[in-house]
């Protein structure tokens, strides 16, 4: 009884889970960068390929203690057909093609975000992680930021980055955000650093999760394609506020973006 | 094959006095009792840590009884604070990978076990042995202590990630003594592994019976051989990188800590150091350890499945041992998957990657050879079979994500979301927790004497297979919508939807902890009234079955044991005991 109660069991799992996978009752939200699709096709593939060893395992498993199970001892014993030499041959080759076409294929992918090079006319955008923050910086008109100066920061005067415009001339049209606002359709490099703790920098809908390092500037880059808000959240464990520590991407039409940007300007 | 059992039964004379005999023992039975019974106790604790936590999540704002009494600090009025509720997880995460996980399947079972399954009088090496105990305990000590002080426990997860966990109090409540304690209780645990480690290679190596050769050791004993191995080189790395964390909190040093970071608006008086370099350390045991954990599993179904089948695994002792070898050799080389989105060089992540991808074929291997040995057999649907059952079909489910999360790609969406959680808990958590229940089950008559109450012990495993999954699978769902781990509540727009799912999990997970208490009444009430346990209960073939219920101090009574055959000397209903001239029923 109990190898059949296990089977059915087993089955209606298996069947539970393949439905929510296949039906997407929890999915990605919509794509909105350009190398997404790359990432999306990636991990359709792997629910593909990796759902049908997970569904073929269950019911193998299934199967076995629904005939195997239960039987007394009145049964005479059989050894599995050809001995442990399928097995291997199975593990080796079926896995092991799956294995070689997810590491060429999944390349590709990772490659699309990391190994392109950004494009020189990408609007350059400064990104800081601090506890429980994020701040922005453009360059401002002269497209130079200005060095940071570590031992000027301070929260109370406004100063995120630790600016000294008075003593450096690229620092004085720097413009300082609290959220992020890029143009539709135009290439984007960040380069993310923290100034305390680790951080980092996830927005589902562009498909990226990048670390902020303290010690270390990250760049990464990324073209949006559609417009509307999304959310910036950390998922590097920072400090008691971490569950706390968002920002808004912003992705606005051109003429948006650069009436926005005046309008920060103004408010520096 | 070494014939040093005359020297092992007199290896040193039985204790006198309740203190030699039951506290400070060098027996290595008493020892394997004690690991156990610390891995029972930190299963509890850890356990009700994450009642807290998801009660905490499903329903935020939820005062939770006697929580503002036992933490005045942490819930006032029984409400966890955000900071409490990283403490929990860090402590939980703490206690149960590295005091249940790693310390009950490894050092609990081993010690009780691995003598008497190689013919053995007691461990090589007695009094380390009762070293590697009590600097466990001391270790198990600090830790708990952190309740205890007044900024409570440590807040940086158990991977302690620097600079967070590196620049002391000014990182947050708990970033202050509660995290040195937490390094100092992770370096004792470093040296206990590292003792234990030694013991078990040169007990393996050295004190094997007359007849045992390696093809004929019970596949337990090869798991916690390869095992020790492997904790040999992985908590060697450990225990220094614990130190150099030590010495940055409290000698001044720069270790892990670059120049120029800003708190409060001060810089901090450091420079030079690598937040990555702590990444890699930490990670370069870190993946070991999964391996570590999961191991002895593989170890315990391995030696408790053929008992239940009625016969030898298919592939005999070759293919599996193999393939856990592979699996402990492999477990050096992918550390670097844990740390795609870290900063690490993207032209790594491919070089961790497919090492990452290759490590599942012989985990596929083992898996495998567990299901194709159930064809054909006469299962009998004891409690530790039905454990050995559910660690198969959990194994698979767990092993699926890792092909998700193995890809650089694929990770850096699913990186830090609850679909990791969902993974690593079925995997090193929830599949090694079966197999560690399987040799519970299968060796409590053996290590207390008597027999545990199969009712009880089958209503546990239907209530936490079920239980798991209705706990784990969804973890892994919401993952993919892109749910963010170690949040104290969802407050995050894309969050908010996902508050009845959690819901759903926690209400799941307190039936999960409810089979557990039936599982620890099970275990003390058998322990005090259960019948008593003849030798051999389960007609198994190795040789702590070929001794009284629990063995005598020097476990076979003076006799000398010659050892004839392989440990799965199974047919149907007949048997075969290794030490027996009697002819080979299934020709190992």
């Amino acid at each position: 009884m109990a190898g059949k109660v296990f089977a059915v069991v087993v089955v209606i799992v298996t069947l539970a889970i393949a439905y929510c996978v296949m039906a997407h009752v929890w999915w990605m939200p919509v794509d909105i960068s350009v190398h997404g699709p790359n990432i999306d096709h990636q991990i359709e593939e792997t629910v593909l390929g990796a759902g049908i060893l997970f569904i073929a395992g269950q019911l193998v498993l299934a199967a076995f203690s629904f005939l195997y199970g239960d039987s007394k001892g009145a049964r005479k014993m059989k050894s599995f057909p050809g001995g442990a030499k399928p097995l291997i041959l199975f593990a080796c080759v079926v896995v092991g093609i799956e294995v070689l076409v997810l590491s060429f294929v999944g390349s590709k992918a990772w490659g699309s975000v990391y190994f392109t090079p950004p494009d020189p006319n990408s609007l350059r955008v400064d990104v800081q992680g601090g506890q429980f923050a994020f701040y922005f910086r453009y360059p401002g008109p002269d497209g130079k930021f200005g060095p940071l100066h570590p031992e000027l920061i301070n929260e109370g005067t406004q100063n995120y980055f630790g600016l000294d415009p008075d003593h450096d001339a690229d620092s004085k049209d720097d413009i300082v955000t609290a959220g992020l606002a890029i143009p539709v359709n135009k290439p984007v490099l960040l380069t993310l650093h923290s100034k305390d703790m680790g951080h980092s920098f996830y927005v589902r809908e562009l498909r990226i999760q990048q670390d902020l390092v303290p010690g270390i500037v990250i760049p990464i880059h990324f073209t949006a394609i559609q417009t509307g808000r999304f959310e910036i959240v950390c998922t590097q464990l920072c400090g008691l506020g971490h569950y706390n520590m968002k920002a808004y991407l912003e992705v606005m039409s051109q003429a948006d973006f650069d009436s926005w940007l005046k309008q920060q300007a103004a408010l520096q | 094959m070494h014939d040093m059992s005359a020297q092992a039964t007199t290896h040193h004379a039985p204790p006198q006095g309740f203190i030699r005999k039951y506290v400070f023992s060098a027996d290595h039975k008493v020892i394997g009792i004690q690991y156990t019974t610390l891995s029972l106790v930190a299963a509890f604790i850890g356990m009700a840590l994450s009642w807290v936590m998801r009660i905490h999540l499903g329903w935020p704002t939820a005062a939770i009884p006697l929580l503002g009494t036992l933490s005045p600090n942490g819930a006032p009025g029984g409400v966890p604070t955000p900071e409490y509720y990283l403490s929990l997880m860090t402590m939980h995460g703490t206690i149960m990978a590295f005091f249940v996980l790693t310390a009950a399947p490894m050092s609990g079972y081993g010690n009780s076990m691995l003598p008497i399954q190689v013919g053995a009088a007691d461990m090589a090496f007695p009094r380390l042995n009762m070293a590697s105990f009590w600097v466990t305990f001391v270790g198990f000590v600090l830790a708990c202590a952190t309740f205890l002080i007044p900024d409570g426990p440590p807040i940086s997860g158990w991977t302690a990630y620097a600079p967070l966990s590196a620049v002391g109090p000014v990182a947050g409540p708990g970033q202050g003594w509660g995290q040195n304690l937490w390094g100092l209780s992770i370096a004792a645990f470093c040296v206990a592994s590292l003792l234990g480690s030694l013991n078990f290679i040169v007990t393996t190596l050295e004190l094997r019976t007359k007849g045992m050769t390696l093809s004929r050791l019970p596949l337990s004993t090869w798991a916690w051989f390869i095992n020790a191995w492997v904790g040999l080189l992985a908590f060697a790395v450990l225990l220094p990188t614990c130190l150099l964390l030590v010495l940055d909190r409290l000698g001044g040093t720069s270790f892990f800590i670059p120049g120029g970071l800003v708190v409060n608006d001060k810089v901090l008086p450091h420079s030079g150091g690598s937040p990555l370099l702590f990444q890699h350390l930490f990670w370069f045991f870190g993946h070991p350890e999964v391996y570590l954990i999961i191991l002895p599993a593989f170890g315990i179904v391995a030696h408790v499945m053929p008992t239940f089948i009625r016969k030898p695994l298919v592939g005999g002792w070759k293919v599996i041992t193999f393939a856990m070898i592979a699996v402990g050799t492999l477990s050096f080389v992918v550390w670097g998957h844990h740390m795609f989105v870290s900063g690490m060089s993207p032209y790594m992540a491919m070089v961790f990657s497919v090492p990452t991808l290759i490590i599942t074929i012989p985990s596929v291997i083992v898996v495998l050879v567990f299901a194709a040995s159930l064809y054909g057999s006469n299962m009998r649907f004891t409690t530790p079979m039905l454990f050995c059952l559910g660690f198969i079909s959990l194994f698979i489910t767990g092993g699926i994500g890792g092909f998700f999360l193995a890809q650089p790609a694929v990770d850096s969406y699913l990186h830090a979301t609850s679909f990791v959680v969902g993974h690593f808990h079925f995997t090193m958590g929830l599949s090694a927790i079966f197999a560690t229940f399987a040799g519970f089950y299968y060796w409590f008559p053996k290590m207390w004497g008597r027999m545990m109450n199969e009712t009880l012990g089958k209503v546990h495993f239907w209530l936490s297979f079920v239980g798991v999954y209705c706990v784990f699978m969804p973890m892994h769902l919401m993952g993919f919508t892109g749910a963010v781990r170690r949040y104290s509540s969802f407050v995050d727009d894309f969050m908010v939807p996902l508050i009845p799912t959690n819901r759903f999990i926690t209400v799941f997970a307190l039936l999960l902890g409810a089979a557990q208490l039936i599982f620890f009444y099970n275990a003390i009430w058998s322990r005090l009234k259960g019948p008593k346990a003849p030798n051999n209960p389960w007609q198994a073939t190795t040789l702590e079955w070929d001794t009284t219920s629990p063995p005598p101090f020097d476990n076979f009574g003076g006799r000398q044991i010659t050892v004839y055959h392989g440990p799965m000397e199974y047919d149907g209903d007949a048997s075969v005991m290794q030490n027996s001239p009697e002819k080979s029923v299934a020709g190992t």
